[in-house]
């Protein structure tokens, strides 16, 4: 007699508990294996964009070169302690969720609609052999067509110059706004400038960039069929190269060499 | 001995059919018509299709194996329910093992690895075939028809991505005008709703090659009649 009540509820219970247990002890399992894959997902994108990345030597052991900073991005100001965060695990996308660690963003200035943004940011500084800042790694992000872009900037040490962009997490349409991974497309950024008369003048423009162009170097060739996740990545460029962005941080850099 | 040899005969036929019955003749999509949601959204990129394909078969494979194990002891009052926290517990154990050994791949599927409890195949099979037969003959028919869903979906990432992104498996094929090459890509091919397209022209395909799946007309378009009714004149005003 399978249908009776008794026989029913202990089905379901054994059926529950068996599940349960496949369900939870491969997750528990694989956890590290997972948290290991995605940090290494993350450096290998900060070392892509910084162009110094190596197959052959393990990601740990080249992102040991670069050097993690906290910025305040208020004061432009970038220090070592932060709280009682450990730099390595700080996540400041998980800061953007605690009204302490994160500021609402005006709608008037939230260009790039992130809603807001932590107050204290996570850079990578990579040094030459002298010491001297060679270039900055920066994360930025924004909206796109279907959802936020994650992603990084890399910066020379005139704080004008692009050296590379690589997004680590989209969700744009393959083939269309997904084309941002697309390698040519990303190193069209390289030796493009940011400011132009102390205003963000960089641009992601619809169609492509005549080679006549006198600003041709402060403009991107639009991504064909995604007009809105280019602009998406213009107004992302625009929002983090703001005052409200890293613009404090390269005069509290500029100030200090 | 003679009876044995006949039903180890009739069986082989038997595993012989569930699994070659579902590869075009009873395929999951193009005859059944299930599981088109997953085969409009993932299959815009070879590599990610595969793994795709891999991930639903052993799905529905083992879900049909469990569920078949435990099939007589289901009350049939809850036995939808305990269908789906089986093929919900594997498709779980599927997407973590993807995470942590593919985590390229998984990142590019999505939230399409967890919507394969939605397949209606894996739900189609268990109920179906699972629920009334044993359980390696089942197990057998998971993998058939997982196959059969493959296939489909390989053909259709074939054509998606070597006419939409000039590429196969990310290798290109075809150079695109934008990377400096001749070809320029067929955009809507990257689009879901390309692959509507392209399963219509398989299932039209496969219909003029196998006449027996053409469906019966549900009703016939009656003709229209030619000579004015005179008796109802006057309502044709």
């Amino acid at each position: 007699m399978n249908d009776s009540i008794i026989k029913t509820i202990a089905v379901a219970f054994s059926v529950c508990l068996v599940c349960s247990l496949v369900v939870s002890s491969s997750a528990v399992s694989l956890r590290d294996l997972q948290k290991e894959n995605k940090l290494n997902d993350r450096r290998l994108k900060v070392l892509q964009v910084a162009n110094i990345y190596d197959p052959s030597i393990s990601i740990s052991e080249q992102f040991s070169q670069l050097e993690s900073k906290y910025i305040d991005f208020e004061s432009g100001r970038i220090f070592n302690e932060y709280q009682n965060f450990n730099i390595e695990e700080y996540d400041q996308i998980v800061a953007t969720k605690d009204p302490n660690l994160s500021t609402s963003v005006p709608a008037s200035e939230d260009i790039a609609i992130i809603k807001n943004r932590e107050n204290v940011g996570k850079i990578y500084i990579l040094r030459d052999d002298i010491n001297k800042i060679e270039k900055l790694i920066l994360p930025i992000r924004g909206y796109g067509l279907w959802g936020t872009l994650y992603g990084y900037i890399a910066v020379e040490n005139d704080f004008n110059t692009v050296s590379g962009i690589e997004f680590y997490e989209h969700k744009e349409t393959p083939g269309l706004g997904a084309e941002v991974d697309n390698p040519k497309w990303k190193s069209s950024w390289k030796g493009k400038k940011i400011y132009n008369n102390n205003e963000v003048a960089l641009e992601v423009i619809k169609g492509k960039v005549e080679s006549s162009d006198t600003n041709g170097i402060y403009k991107i060739d639009g991504l064909s069929g995604a007009t809105l996740t280019s602009r998406g990545v213009t107004n992302m460029v625009a929002y983090w190269f703001s005052d409200s962005g890293y613009a404090n941080l390269f005069r509290e850099l500029d100030y200090e060499s | 001995m003679q009876i044995y040899l006949e039903s180890l005969t009739m069986s082989l036929k038997q595993y012989q059919e569930v699994i070659i019955n579902p590869l075009i003749k009873e395929n999951p999509i193009t005859l059944q018509i299930l599981g088109i949601c997953s085969a409009l959204a993932v299959t815009n990129n070879l590599s990610v299709t595969l793994v795709m394909c891999v991930a639903v078969t052993s799905v529905v494979s083992f879900s049909n194996l469990f569920i078949s194990l435990i099939r007589n002891y289901i009350p049939s009052s809850i036995r939808i329910i305990v269908q789906m926290t089986i093929i919900a517990s594997l498709v779980i154990v599927v997407d973590e093992l993807l995470k942590a050994y593919d985590y390229e791949t998984s990142k590019k599927l999505s939230v399409f690895v967890g919507l394969i409890i939605t397949n209606c195949i894996v739900m189609g099979r268990a109920e179906a075939f699972a629920m009334k037969q044993k359980p390696l003959v089942s197990f057998f028919d998971g993998l058939g028809n997982g196959i059969g869903y493959s296939i489909i979906l390989i053909g259709v990432a074939f054509i998606r991505e070597l006419f939409g992104a000039g590429t196969l498996f990310g290798y290109e094929i075809l150079p695109l005008v934008s990377n400096g090459g001749w070809y320029m890509g067929n955009n809507l091919l990257l689009l879901p709703p390309s692959s509507f397209i392209i399963i219509g022209l398989f299932i039209w395909l496969i219909r003029s090659l196998q006449k027996d799946q053409i469906e019966e007309d549900d009703f016939e378009v009656s003709k229209h009649s030619t000579m004015p009714d005179l008796s109802k004149r006057e309502l044709n005003v």
